[in-house]
């Protein structure tokens, strides 16, 4: 009972994490109808360009993050301009090839620029070890929690942004309807562009987080790469148009990837994701919370 | 050969230019001849190239050129042809590599050419099945999650075989020895390598060559163009969206044996995800559903990591980060460039270069 | 208010509008008619800046628009409401509206709006909080002209605003502008193919054909002229 107390306070973690990767990929593809499959690369960076600052800089951790999450918004908001605005209105498999070709292009040069051969550890915001309860220590530490609540704190945030401004009703229907919203004296393209930027602002902290968990550690390749797996299946869980349904998606595949992880084997993390994604496709493929139909054309 | 093999449907109908029609009479009208003729003259041009090749080129450049002709042509078939995309073909070539090594453990006795053919040949089949299993679930995903389901699939593939349950079977971690094959009488063993590759890689754009200029061919590119027009011409689009996989997986499958043939070895190593990305960069780069774009950039994608390192220090930037990472910074300035600028990469170029030299000719 | 003087505007070898010229006098309603494909779209389309024409001048209230970009034209006081009426459907019915006061900052002023809104057209009070998918054609209709005139426009382009509705409801629709010229002074451009009940409420009509103005003047005159009823409006 304790173990399984554990693994769910565990899961809830790790889903939080993933559900704020699904966010920023349900943001870029409602706006865009665009899956950023860079997503993991940018955050990548974002979260090398933090660790240079705190380990090799000494600068302050918060600073660190907030650094990041500016280059965030920055390389998200650039990349929509330059890279992916001439392919929006394309097939969809150019948009696919070019946020591809952006993911190794920036895998590649993090490791120029930083190395491939080391696992660089991130320092934790807060503390490692886990609460204790009686004379037994939780898998849930200060950290963990801090964890939650940031993601708690962004996914409201994003929520008033959406549903009670007048900035965010412009970018819902831009994303809705981008040739009215124009017609309707909306600034289309302006708000694309801060999709993607506010998108990729969110991922950075993503990146951050994961980098401080105790298992965390900063490299090219690898962990970010499964990342943006698991934010990609939490998303299509909650049919990649519903930001609550990611967050949902997200926590729900935390659990998964954790019971599993404990109760069948821990070599196959990748595969359980793999699963459940294919899973949900067949079953719903237009994901398990999706209420819209699929976009007239 | 593979020349002809452009993706545009108006290709088909004037494939060659009158005068050739006149020149070639037989060979223009059947297609399957002039493959054949091609392939037996491309296998001979490669056992020249093959012979009088040293064993360091034999081994870094034809070998795994020809075996990742293979797997790009499959896929430049899958993408180009059918529409339909894949992030993760190294993880075909993963169970291909596996299926050989499985094979090659439990059921074969000798280590003869013949049996080296039969591994190759169940390498494929291997693939194909798992392809279909693929394709089956990939017929009912569109543009992005197929996209994402491939990719989770090539970053999870790898991974099975330390799966505690599995891992017995499959050499967890290291994965499985492969036999080396036996090179004829006073051939070494690394020229002999290229001849099976090479052999491979003409049979299999022979294969594909003919299949896209077939009946199935069309349908692939119809399902392509306008899945609905497509079904209301009485195609089944998912039946046809699953064979395109298959025989992208044989591909892809034929290449997993062959790499690991070469490697002696069947492992989890050998297929990472940036294997995927280069196919993908390859096909890109070259022009999707071209089969001699296929061949431009499985060249460049196997010439460019021995290369980087000359060009990094060309550039006299001596740093082992930057040379290790040059390839990869290549697929990604390729995949974006090419789908802004370039879309239909080298072989398009090509193309609207004859084109333009030749404006008489028809397409 | 607004002039347009000798516009042609081409889609490619085609010219949608040949030499077109119209003048609207504040507060007055002037019916656009004619065939499919006669220009009536494109000829708003060309005056709110969504295509740029050819050669000719459009000015309103004195400012040339060709130099205007769509989103300064909404800002002047021109609101379009579109064929096919253009409710992003996804959203509710009180956001819809809002997105018609974008430019507007005014808080008080904006809820002023949104009750007169409200109060001119009841069946949408009653789902504000819905989406707007739930509503029909007709409250869809409403909807669109209630946005357009949530940014205070003087000048509204309305684009087949009878388009798939119940003669009833088009009814409706034709007496709500009319108290609007009436009582607000607002000034309505109306293209419509349904010619009768557009007529019944302008004051005066232009009859497009083949993008060429064939025939202007008064609605009451071109309603009782007989041979032009048949040849171009259908009645």
């Amino acid at each position: 009972m304790f173990r399984f107390l554990n693994l769910t306070l565990n899961g809830l973690t790790n889903g939080m994490i993933y559900a704020a990767v699904a966010l920023a990929l349900v943001m870029i593809w409602r706006a865009t109808r665009i899956v950023n499959f860079a997503q993991g690369g940018m955050l990548m960076f974002t979260t090398f360009i933090a660790w240079d600052l705190a380990q090799v800089h000494h600068a302050n951790y918060w600073v660190a993050l907030v650094v990041a999450v500016v280059a965030g918004i920055l390389i998200g908001g650039v990349a929509e301009r330059v890279l992916v605005r001439p392919v929006e209105n394309g097939p969809p498999l150019n948009a696919v090839i070019v946020t591809l070709g952006l993911l190794i292009f920036l895998q590649a040069l993090a490791g120029m620029i930083w190395g491939n051969s080391q696992a660089h550890s991130y320092p934790p915001a807060f503390r490692f070890i886990g609460y204790k309860v009686g004379d037994r220590t939780l898998r849930f530490s200060p950290n963990d929690l801090f964890i939650v609540l940031s993601v708690l704190v962004v996914v409201i945030a994003l929520y008033v942004l959406f549903q009670r401004t007048s900035l965010g009703l412009q970018m819902r229907a831009t994303a809705f309807n981008p040739e009215v919203a124009g017609l309707l004296g909306v600034r289309v393209g302006r708000l694309l562009t801060l999709g993607w930027a506010l998108a990729a602002g969110l991922g950075a902290l993503v990146g951050v987080l994961v980098a401080g968990t105790s298992s965390g550690y900063v490299t090219p390749v690898g962990p970010f790469d499964a990342l943006l797996i698991y934010g990609f299946t939490a998303a299509v869980i909650g049919g990649l148009d519903s930001p609550g349904g990611a967050v949902v998606g997200g926590v729900v595949l935390g659990l998964i990837l954790s019971y599993a992880d404990s109760y069948i084997s821990n070599f196959i993390q990748t595969m359980y994701a793999l699963v459940v994604l294919i899973a949900v496709l067949m079953i719903r493929p237009k994901g398990i919370f999706s209420r819209t139909s699929e976009r007239r054309v | 050969m593979a020349d002809e093999l452009e993706s545009p449907a108006g290709a088909l109908i004037a494939p060659t230019s009158a005068s050739s029609t006149d020149r070639f009479g037989v060979l223009s009208r059947s297609t399957l001849l002039r493959h054949t003729l091609a392939a037996l003259v491309g296998f001979g041009v490669l056992w020249l190239l093959i012979t009088s090749f040293s064993d360091y080129r034999n081994s870094s450049w034809i070998a795994p050129i020809a075996f990742t002709v293979c797997a790009a042509a499959g896929l430049t078939v899958l993408v180009g042809l059918s529409g339909q995309i894949s992030l993760g073909h190294g993880a075909f070539m993963l169970v291909g590599a596996y299926t050989l090594a499985l094979v090659q453990e439990h059921w074969t006795t000798s280590h003869g050419n013949l049996a080296m053919i039969g591994l190759l040949a169940a390498a494929a089949a291997g693939a194909a099945l798992f392809g279909a299993l693929v394709g089956v679930a990939a017929a009912r995903l569109r543009g992005p999650y197929l996209a994402g389901a491939t990719l989770a699939l090539a970053l999870g593939l790898p991974t099975l075989p330390s799966y505690e349950k599995l891992s017995g079977k499959l050499g967890g971690n290291a994965g499985l020895f492969v036999s080396s094959p036996n090179p004829p009488n006073g051939m070494d063993l690394y020229r002999w390598q290229s001849v099976i590759c090479c052999a491979s890689a003409v049979v299999v754009l022979w294969v594909l060559a003919n299949v896209s200029r077939s009946r199935v061919g069309r349908s692939f590119r119809a399902v392509r163009d306008d899945e609905i027009a497509a079904s209301l011409c009485g195609l089944s689009v998912p039946r046809v969206q699953v064979l395109a996989f298959v025989l992208s997986a044989a591909g892809a499958g034929v290449a997993g044996g062959l790499l690991a043939m070469i490697d002696l070895t069947a492992g989890p190593q050998a297929f990472p995800l940036s294997l995927s990305f280069g196919l993908l960069a390859a096909v890109v780069f070259g022009g999707l559903g071209s089969l001699a774009g296929a061949i431009y950039g499985s060249i460049l994608i196997t010439l460019l990591p021995l290369w980087s390192q000359d060009i990094t220090d060309a550039l006299s930037v001596h740093s082992h980060k930057v040379s290790s990472n040059m390839p990869l910074m290549v697929y990604g300035i390729v995949l974006t460039v090419a789908m802004l600028a370039v879309p239909n990469g080298i072989q398009g170029l090509l193309r609207s270069l004859r084109l333009t030299l030749a404006p008489g000719r028809r397409r | 208010m607004l002039t347009v003087e000798d516009v042609v505007t081409t889609y490619g070898a085609v010219r949608a509008l040949d030499g077109v010229s119209m003048t609207v006098e504040p507060s007055t309603i002037t019916a656009v008619l004619g065939a499919n494909g006669a220009g009536k779209t494109t000829l708003l389309r060309t005056v709110n800046g969504l295509v740029r024409p050819r050669a000719g001048r459009i000015s309103y209230e004195g400012r040339d628009l060709l130099r205007t970009h769509v989103d300064e034209v909404v800002r002047m006081g021109i609101a379009h409401v579109p064929e096919g009426r253009g409710v992003i459907t996804e959203l509710t019915v009180d956001e819809n509206l809002r997105l018609g006061a974008l430019w507007r900052r005014n808080r008080t002023e904006l809820q002023q709006s949104l009750a007169e809104m409200y109060e001119l057209f009841p069946p949408l009070a009653e789902r504000r909080n819905k989406p707007a998918d739930t509503l029909s054609g007709g409250e869809r209709q409403m909807l669109a002209i209630a946005r357009a005139l949530m940014s205070r426009p003087r000048l509204l382009l309305l684009d087949e605003p009878s388009l798939g509705l119940a003669p009833r409801i088009t009814a409706q629709i034709m007496g709500t502008l009319r108290r609007l010229r009436d009582e607000q002074s607002l000034t309505v451009v109306l293209v419509e193919q349904n010619a009768r009940s557009a007529l019944s409420v302008s004051d005066q009509a232009i009859v497009l054909n083949l993008g060429r103005v064939v025939v202007s003047g008064p609605a009451v005159e071109l309603a009782a002229d007989e041979k032009l009823r048949h040849a171009y409006l259908g009645f």
